[in-house]
């Protein structure tokens, strides 16, 4: 096994410097220079302000050169310097990851449990109301788009009942410490972790069900009947971890895309994450600060993807690690 | 509709003389919105909106300008201007003191001088003029000009030339110094903390040199990226005040109705912000002056005014904003007028040659308004091809002079030479140029009459040059001015006394009090 987990971290770091290559020279054939985004935002266009911001953030360099530079610094951890927060770059990322990671690790586990709740349920009762109560359930979150529901559960749960604080990580100003302050950071993160997880919800559901509903026919099932299980034994020991493969293959592509795909999420509800880092980043032009997120989502990507073939070995003993 | 409902609200609500009347009262928190986050707060080195709205608390310019645009003291006292109008002489308040304790003097804003000229791009320009500064004393500082320049009384605001410590920067790298994420200024109020995508805390500075203000004990701008969520941010009674422009227009009408609301549209004076057409007068239809006489009557301001701005603001008239010196609406008219606009276009031999238009990238707002000038252009015949980008793209191609009509808006700055001959000079064509003359309009007189304009003494004389540049231009048209911008400030109407100057919510917030 740890000779697998070493090949794997070895071709991982060699995806990640392509990564890191290709986005370096996808970011720059987007048109829009950051100096003069940073030159407009100033209020002054003129050429010598423009060509001095080019020489502090070394964009005046060629190409390649500054590719030599980045690279140079991403190998030796370094993730260069944001242009327009006249920050370090992973200072800003390192602010922001916390935020994110706790937004949708919730999201993800409120999906990947009540989407593998849901779905057994459907696929026990299948066919029944119950099933098409649960399908319809999940499929209203799946087809609306994140940002309509942030907003519906903003007006519902917010405007007229006034039950949960519609943005922000924590009250402004409230200054509560401990518990208070636990109890602070939960409510503000019901309704963006719920609007994210609700959305995911779907997926596992639809995968869990079509999935238990396969496995059910197969013949092991038969048996295990046939020998006298009970139907309950039979539903979680036998369909259910079989069933669980397609869905834990989803969730370790979900969970890859943990860091930056909360993007509407954390905008509408002003959740101060690595999403909104992103797309103010791609709005600027914030090259450095764009491609250190990247960076970070690849590595996220390819961490789980291990991390996913590990717990393919636990749920199912028969698959081997090919050295 | 909207137009009495805000008409009654700023009669109610706004700067009325009983408002004015009451007792200030001490202390309180006010919440308002910045959007989007500022990069940081060190306004000596980063000069955009954000920035200013916060950093116009904690920073000081030596004036502040009125409504109408007349200097007011600031960490100046007083000034005065020599005959010839070559050298100014500013005395300084005594007893102001950072916020660390040391003391603020002349030696001060002469480093804030030289600072500026490195890291500040307009203040550059503007103290192009400047000869030499000299401080007599420690509360003395003399500009001495080159020749006389007409506004230079108007480039002393916060924002323009902010006074900055130099004890805290002499000698040290200012893009890396420390004090630039916890900046010390003289202002009424103080840097406390900053938390990244949350928010930024100001404190009151108890010894700040005007006595008994602030009246706030601190202010909290709150960090909300979707408009949608800072409209429900302040229904919900989060937020106190909406700065202008941070909400979607559609949504003034509305938040405007509610409880305890104000809306007011002052304090944009010292801006002016216009909002214009960039007319590409190099290639293609736009190249004859007609056509582009004839956009002017195409498009239907009126319209766009009272529809897509809820009322506010002001059609344009010409190439000055009326807020600002030297205007005059003694100029050709263009009202709209589609048959008119057909003529010409038929007079110029236009045969539906396709047109690209570019709205700005800032919102729901600006492309409402993008559709509704194709859809007028459409109606006199004109063959429109609507182009998106995001701003850095819509930039991209305007200094590549890669469009036909593309859309932005502009600050004026108080006076035609800052913030207006800028877009018309030819000197000011260069590739790559995002903000002054992209158009491509070349005209020496108009070349002769800004130059002329901006040194002109008395002031007779430069009213006589500006109106015979706006006279020009407008016969011209080298862009196609739309409206005079205001961008409605919403506020709870506990809030007294928030704008006071020219210069709004970006000149701090230190007559603001609660009435609780």
């Amino acid at each position: 096994m740890l000779t697998f987990v070493a090949q794997r971290v070895v071709k991982g770091v060699i995806v990640l410097l392509a990564i890191v290559v290709l986005n370096f020279f996808l970011i720059r054939l987007a048109p829009g220079d950051p100096a003069v985004v940073m030159a407009g935002e100033a209020g002054a266009s003129d050429q010598v302000f423009v060509k001095q911001l080019r020489e502090k953030f070394g964009l005046d360099k060629p190409l390649p050169e500054q590719l030599f530079i980045y690279v140079k610094g991403v190998v030796s951890l370094d993730l260069g310097f944001s242009f327009r927060q006249q920050a370090p770059v992973a200072k800003l990322i390192g602010e922001r990851l916390p935020a994110t990671l706790l937004l949708t690790l919730t999201a993800f586990a409120i999906s990947l449990m009540l989407g593998i709740l849901f779905g057994t349920f459907a696929a026990r009762f299948a066919g029944t109301f119950l099933d098409t109560a649960i399908t319809v359930f999940a499929l209203i979150f799946y087809a609306m788009p994140i940002f309509w529901v942030a907003l519906m559960g903003i007006l519902l749960f917010s405007v007229t009942f006034d039950w949960l604080p519609s943005f922000g990580y924590d009250t402004v100003g409230g200054n509560y410490t401990g518990l208070a302050h636990v109890v602070d950071v939960a409510r503000h993160l019901v309704m963006p972790g719920m609007t994210l997880g609700l959305f995911f919800m779907a997926t596992y559901t639809r995968m869990t069900r079509a999935s238990m509903l396969e496995v059910k026919r197969l013949d092991f099932v038969k048996t295990a009947r046939a020998k006298g299980l009970a139907d309950s034994v039979i539903q979680r020991r036998h369909v259910l971890r079989n069933a669980l493969l397609p869905v834990v293959t989803l969730a370790g592509v979900h969970s890859g895309t943990l860091i930056g795909g909360a993007v509407i999420t954390e905008t509408v509800f002003a959740w101060p994450g690595i999403g909104r880092l992103m797309y103010d980043a791609l709005l600027q032009r914030d090259y450095n600060l764009l491609l250190g997120v990247f960076v970070i989502c690849s590595a996220m990507v390819l961490i789980f993807n291990l991390i996913t073939d590990l717990v393919y070995r636990l749920v199912d003993p028969r698959i081997e690690f090919a050295s | 509709m909207p137009k009495r409902v805000l008409l009654g609200l700023l009669l109610a609500c706004g700067l009325t003389a009983p408002t004015l009347a009451q007792e200030p009262k001490a202390g309180g928190v006010i919440n308002a919105v910045i959007q989007p986050e500022p990069p940081g707060l060190m306004l000596a080195m980063i000069q955009n909106g954000p920035t200013q709205m916060v950093s116009g608390n904690i920073f000081e310019g030596l004036l502040r300008y009125s409504p109408k645009l007349e200097p007011q003291p600031e960490l100046a006292e007083s000034w005065s201007v020599s005959e010839d109008a070559k050298t100014y002489t500013f005395k300084l308040k005594k007893g102001v003191t950072w916020h660390d304790g040391k003391p603020f003097t002349a030696a001060d804003v002469l480093f804030s001088m030289e600072m500026l000229k490195q890291t500040h791009a307009r203040a550059r320009t503007n103290l192009a003029q400047v000869d030499r500064v000299e401080a007599p004393d420690d509360y003395t500082v003399v500009f001495t000009l080159k020749q006389p320049f007409g506004p230079f009384l108007g480039i002393f605001e916060v924002g323009s030339m902010p006074i900055v410590p130099k004890h805290l920067y002499e000698g040290t790298d200012f893009k890396t110094n420390a004090y630039n994420n916890a900046p010390v200024g003289t202002g009424p109020f103080m840097f406390k903390e900053w938390q990244k995508g949350s928010f930024i805390r100001l404190v009151k500075n108890p010894n700040y040199h005007e006595k008994g203000k602030p009246y706030l004990d601190e202010i909290y701008w709150q960090i909300i990226p979707d408009a949608a969520a800072r409209s429900v941010a302040f229904e919900t009674g989060k937020v106190d005040v909406l700065p202008g422009g941070s909400v979607e227009n559609f949504d003034v009408p509305r938040l405007s109705k509610l409880k305890d609301t104000c809306v007011t549209g002052a304090g944009w004076e010292f801006f002016s912000p216009l909002a214009w057409l960039w007319l590409n007068n190099r290639q293609g239809p736009l190249a004859d002056k007609r056509v582009r006489q004839a956009i002017m009557y195409a498009i239907d301001r009126d319209f766009a005014k009272d529809v897509i701005w809820n009322g506010l603001g002001k059609v344009a008239t010409g190439p000055s904003a009326s807020t600002i010196k030297y205007y005059t609406d003694d100029v050709k008219k263009y009202p709209y007028d589609p048959a008119k606009a057909k003529a010409l276009l038929k007079e110029a031999g236009y045969k539906g040659e396709k047109i690209r238009l570019m709205p700005l990238a800032y919102g729901e707002t600006w492309q409402r308004w993008g559709e509704a000038v194709k859809q007028n252009l459409q109606d006199v015949g004109m063959n429109i091809e609507t182009i998106a980008t995001d701003v850095a793209g819509g930039n991209q191609k305007i200094g590549d002079w890669d469009y036909d009509i593309a859309f932005t808006y502009l600050y004026q700055y108080g006076d035609p030479a800052l913030g207006v001959g800028r877009n018309y000079i030819s000197s000011n064509i260069a590739k790559g140029q995002v903000f002054n003359n992209v158009e491509g309009y070349s005209n020496p007189e108009i070349d002769k009459l800004f130059a002329e304009g901006a040194v002109a003494t008395p002031d007779s004389k430069r009213k006589e040059i500006y109106e015979k540049a706006q006279k020009i231009l407008v016969e011209d048209v080298p862009v196609a001015w739309m409206l005079e911008l205001q961008f409605p400030t919403i506020t709870r109407c506990k809030v007294k006394n928030l704008i006071t100057t020219g210069i709004g919510v970006n000149d701090g917030f230190k007559d603001a009090w609660l009435d609780k």
